[in-house]
């Protein structure tokens, strides 16, 4: 009954704040929007007993991202209102309708099929964060290494694209004005 | 009420509607973003329900991986648009439609 409740309240809210953040056209509604649906999402993971996933879902998100989307509105002229689409309305409704139903397909599939049986099974006993551990650092090493180091290479791109000197971008000048750069400061741009 | 996992399914399929129609409709790339992200995170619930429901730790890995992508995506994506920005002054998408195809 309160698994329905909190269900059903937090359906709700995640649904009308991801709407509002969609329909808006003042950018600042919609950044506030996306952040306050991120956090109720992270509801529908503490439900589900993943507080792991729930807690990285809080910090990454409505930390890091909306720092981050935060810091880019505050670059970008976003106080005159967004212009939007005005495309055919039936395509984009139809569009929209055919992948979700396509969606809806593709998870209720093995749904029908009923022979789903658990490759990584929940260890009786343990934590949510000590399952994630298990499995994440035996099973899923690999991709948890690859993922670190996709992670360091959006990193240098974010420093060298929007890094430093931000008057001049290093990635738009020519060879020639980057010496002149480098021979008026006698030293490395980079 | 016994809350399934076709109501979860199911609502991850309404936010991933949504974020399809946010893709479709908006100009500004900045909330282009923003529709990206809605349509990670309704994945990410669907995740997160199957594991529940299986007992199968499987989905929330997939789902922290996907929260990986989303993350280093938002760096290198603002990045390409803060250089758009200095050269053209604009990130509606209007604008980058240089070779008029």
């Amino acid at each position: 009954m309160f698994e329905a409740v909190a269900f059903y309240l937090f359906a709700f809210l995640t649904i009308a704040m991801f709407f509002i953040a969609v329909t808006t056209s003042q950018a600042l509604y919609a950044l506030t929007a996306l952040a306050a649906g991120m956090i109720f999402i992270s509801a529908f993971f503490f439900i589900l007993g993943a507080d792991f996933l729930g807690a990285v879902q809080i910090v990454v998100y409505s930390g890091a991202v909306m720092a981050l989307y935060a810091f880019g509105m505050m670059f970008f002229d976003t106080t005159r209102d967004v212009k939007e689409k005005n495309g055919n309305k039936y395509i984009v409704i139809g569009l929209s309708v055919i992948s979700a139903i396509l969606v809806v397909a593709i998870f209720s599939a093995p749904i029908v099929s009923e022979n789903i049986t658990a490759l990584y099974p929940m260890v009786e006993g343990a934590g949510n964060t000590q399952e994630v551990g298990l499995v994440l650092f035996t099973k899923y090493l690999v991709p948890f290494e690859v993922a670190a180091v996709m992670l360091l290479v959006a990193m240098i791109a974010g420093i060298v694209l929007a890094g430093k000197d931000m008057d001049l971008s290093l990635t738009l000048l020519d060879d020639k004005e980057i010496e002149e750069i480098k021979n008026k400061k006698m030293k490395k741009v980079l | 009420m016994e809350i399934g996992l076709n109501h979860y399914l199911i609502l991850s399929t309404i936010l991933f509607a949504i974020g399809l129609i946010g893709v479709m409709r908006r100009k500004n790339l900045l909330l282009l973003f923003f529709a990206t992200e809605i349509l990670l995170n309704s994945v990410n619930i669907a995740f997160a329900a199957i594991s529940h429901f299986y007992g199968d730790l499987t989905g929330q890995m997939f789902a922290f991986f996907v929260i990986a992508i989303a993350a280093s995506e938002v760096a290198v994506g603002l990045g390409l648009l803060i250089v758009w920005h200095k050269r053209h002054g604009t990130i509606d998408l209007d604008t980058m439609s240089t070779m008029r195809g």
